[in-house]
């Protein structure tokens, strides 16, 4: 092998799934050295051709060379073989075993693992910690540290930053860049511009199952990614609209609400038509403020009103009697994966007592058909929304509520892990909704969405409210680092 | 036919399979059939499929409680304790007050049995397979201390029972008078209600079911009661069957109505099957039953076929169908 032989070549990669075409002509090539980004909209069929890289689908056609060798990987096990490791967009450790259990279990040596944890900013690990009791965003760098430990020719990040704060998405980077430089190529899987344009030398592009584009990554690199992926179909992106501040008393109020110490004294304001953004990094109690609102979850102080009423909710079903509608992060929190569409944006409206009686089945369809409309989604594979792509599954979740008649919208991180078009998509409902006189709660790991989306953003950092800032002043500067607890003037909500 | 072509129509008629399991059941239960007579030429007559379709109706309708309680991902071991108990309470009480009154004093226990099942399984979070088998054990020395009290007074079995266990009008079976009504009424709960619908939402994932609204007590709750109900119907006709109440008279279709369900595609763990699939499995059962004692091998060979035979039935069904 010359070292100008690609590291891992794949070409004419196809694949079909009954009558649905995931993948027909996709090729990647990544040498030695080498950061490649892999991008595309959801359902452009990237989860398609990782799972037949790292050997879990089998490829129709094509071919798959590692090291100039053709090979047939049949397995996961013989992709690891072969010098190919994944890191998944979930962790994949077990929760009930300690991690040197863990470790001992896929043979990984434990010295090695530790100094890349180490070198990963994680500090304190005990390696008889159950995995179950860690939070995720340490789970993820385990992952990453035991899939380096095996030192792999080819390392592939699926989505590896999306459940990190920002100093581990640095040291994430710095090491990924480091590891290249010194001869191991990486396949990054991203929604992150910022984080692409900072690290990677190349983008492969899919769209529709086929490869439309290998780019160098330079500056303005953007632009065209978006435009390859989006096809012809680039869409206007939501455009904020700046309005003046709602008056009024408001729909939806937290009076200091303290929970433990993940919540203390949390105080927000939500106005009918308004959309408030939440921003904080990871584990700053927003999981609890909106675990607290959705009924989930009881606080140990403080008042929630609705319309001037004071509420309290035991359960969900509280919460939804006075219009508070949770949509989770986690779409495995939210759907059923087994059932159809119809049957999971029906849901909500068969929950109570006295809807347990004969289902109407017409006006049942129509309600449904309307929120699938609406929410534009795609019902090519209508049957088990295990078969649709993520965005699809996410306006599932969204739909079901459209179909119920929104007042609040509580939405968790709703874009997470989707592709463009969707996002945009989603921003635009959500707006739509505002202007309908919905309110909208929305917490969201991506700084840029505030101003695309919200009105205004309440930043919580630690479990207190910091600061509320203005969409118009919501540049991703100002919001980091009011996320990082930096700006002055703290502010009441 | 390429090999590809092949591949992709085994994927279709997985997925057709999938979305109507009842189709390979049937021609497996004509299969079953076709050996019997082939066995035994002549046995296929209207008289045996009245026989068949009367002994199936009681494991149908037991198997309907494992069905329903599958559906969330449970099961009621103590399906068949509570038909024994309506059917003994229901026969030694006629003697004292009649049949009417003492059909109904017999459902007492069974829904009293379901209602303490869903108490536990809801509120307590006691898995289904411990809180039924307990009840289970509970209920049946219940049973027998309540036995010494009544054993002077003997036990009848009403004529109207009797009638509709065994009786046939027009060559069907008078059972069916019972169980056609039933089994709609049952396919339509779990397609047409939201109760039904509830059912499949907390087999699928209890947690989505939460955030939706739904107060999954309630459904447990009314689930088990409705089951321990049901159960006491099945021990109703199948003592007008037997006509001898005995304390372990539905015990032996415990086991085989777990197995309907099973082989008729419900997913034991939950979200997925139906009672359609159920009645078929009941069917495949008893006619199993009749081919094995009619090729006249010792009782442990028998077991050990039927044994083998459910297993192979379901793994080829859970293959096909690509469920867990």
């Amino acid at each position: 092998m010359t070292d100008d032989t690609p590291l891992l070549m794949a070409s004419g990669v196809s694949k079909r799934f009954g009558a649905v075409v995931a993948l027909r002509n996709a090729s990647l090539t990544i040498r030695k050295g080498e950061i490649v980004a892999l991008m595309g909209a959801n359902g452009a069929g990237k989860s398609t051709l990782v799972k037949i890289l790292t050997g879990a689908l089998k490829r129709d056609d094509g071919a798959v060379e590692i090291a100039g060798k053709d090979e047939r990987i049949g397995s996961p096990a013989a992709a690891q073989r072969a010098g190919l490791m994944p890191v998944y967009q979930e962790p994949s450790l077990i929760p009930d075993l300690s991690v040197a259990d863990n470790l001992a279990l896929g043979g990984t040596p434990v010295d090695d693992f530790r100094a890349w944890v180490e070198e990963l900013g994680i500090k304190g690990l005990r390696l008889d910690d159950m995995i179950g009791h860690l939070p995720l965003a340490t789970l993820r760098i385990l992952d990453l540290a035991r899939a380096l430990a095996s030192k792999p020719k080819v390392l592939l990040l699926d989505e590896m930053t999306a459940a990190l704060p920002t100093d581990l998405v640095e040291n994430v980077l710095r090491v990924i860049r480091k590891q290249a430089d010194a001869g191991q190529a990486i396949i990054y899987i991203s929604h992150r511009f910022t984080e692409i344009a900072q690290v990677c030398d190349r983008a492969t592009v899919l769209r529709d199952g086929e490869t439309v584009g290998d780019l160098e990554v330079v500056e303005g690199v953007e632009e065209r990614v978006i435009e390859l992926m989006l096809g012809s179909a680039l869409g206007a992106g939501a455009a904020a609209s700046v309005r003046p501040p709602p008056a009024g008393p408001a729909h939806l109020e937290v009076r200091g609400l303290t929970l433990g110490k993940k919540l203390t004294d949390v105080s927000l304001r939500l106005h009918k038509g308004e959309v408030l953004g939440v921003v904080a990094l990871e584990g700053q109690g927003q999981d609890e403020l909106f675990g607290v609102l959705a009924g989930l979850i009881r606080p140990d102080r403080g008042q929630i009103l609705v319309d001037g009423e004071a509420v309290a909710f035991r359960h969900p079903a509280d919460a939804i009697a006075k219009g508070l509608t949770y949509v989770p992060g986690d779409r495995a929190d939210g759907l059923m994966m087994m059932r159809s569409v119809h049957e999971n944006i029906a849901m909500p409206m068969l929950a109570r007592f006295r809807n347990w009686g004969p289902i109407g089945m017409r006006r049942e369809a129509g309600l449904v058909n309307d929120a699938v409309e609406r929410m534009q989604i795609d019902t090519r594979a209508m049957g088990e929304v295990q078969r649709l792509s993520g965005g699809n599954q996410q306006k599932v979740t969204i739909g079901r509520w459209l179909a119920m008649g929104v007042e609040t919208l509580l939405l968790f991180d709703p874009t997470r892990g989707i592709d463009v078009r969707t996002k945009r998509q989603i921003y635009g409902l959500v707006r739509e909704l505002a202007e309908q006189g919905a309110a909208v709660l929305y917490y969201t790991s991506e700084l840029a969405e505030v101003p695309a989306a919200c009105d205004r953003a309440v930043v919580l950092f630690n479990g207190s409210v910091v600061d509320v800032i203005e969409a118009a002043d919501a540049d991703e500067q100002t919001l980091m680092r009011a996320a990082y607890g930096l700006r002055e003037e703290a502010v009441g909500a | 036919m390429t090999p590809q072509d092949t591949a992709s129509l085994l994927v279709r008629l997985g997925r057709f399979l999938r979305d109507n399991p009842i189709f390979p059941l049937i021609i497996l239960l004509l299969a079953l059939i076709a050996t019997l007579e082939f066995m035994r030429p002549g046995i296929v007559n209207e008289r045996w499929i009245g026989n068949t379709i009367k002994f199936a109706i009681p494991l149908a309708m037991l198997a309907a409680c494992q069905t329903l309680t599958m559906l969330t991902g449970g099961i009621d071991l103590s399906a068949s304790v509570g038909a024994t108990i309506t059917a003994f309470v229901m026969a030694t009480q006629v003697p004292i007050m009649g049949a009417p009154l003492a059909i109904c004093i017999g459902l007492v226990p069974a829904i009293l049995i379901g209602l303490v099942n869903g108490f536990g399984v809801a509120v307590c979070r006691v898995h289904p397979l411990i809180m039924t088998l307990g009840t289970g054990l509970i209920a049946t020395g219940c049973l027998q201390v309540y036995q010494r009290f009544v054993i002077a007074s003997g036990s009848v079995v009403p004529d109207g029972l009797g009638w509709l266990g065994t009786g046939r009008t027009w060559g069907a079976p008078n059972a069916l008078l019972l169980f056609v009504p039933f089994a709609i009424f049952v396919l339509w709960l779990q397609r047409r209600t939201g109760f039904g619908r509830l059912l499949y939402a907390l087999g699928s994932n209890e947690t989505a079911a939460k955030i939706s609204g739904v107060r999954s007590w309630q459904v447990y709750l009314a689930l088990y009661a409705l089951s321990g109900l049901i159960a006491g119907g099945a021990g109703l006709l199948y003592v007008g069957l037997i006509k001898a109440p005995s304390l372990s008279l539905v015990s032996p279709l415990l086991l085989p109505s777990v197995a309907a369900a099973v082989i008729g595609g419900t997913s034991i763990f939950g979200g997925r099957g139906g009672y359609g699939g159920t009645i078929v499995g009941a069917l495949i059962l008893t006619v199993l039953g009749t081919l094995l004692t009619l090729m006249q091998i010792p009782e442990g060979t028998r077991r050990i076929l039927f044994g083998l035979i459910i297993l192979a039935v379901t793994t080829i069904y859970v293959r096909l169908t690509n469920q867990r």
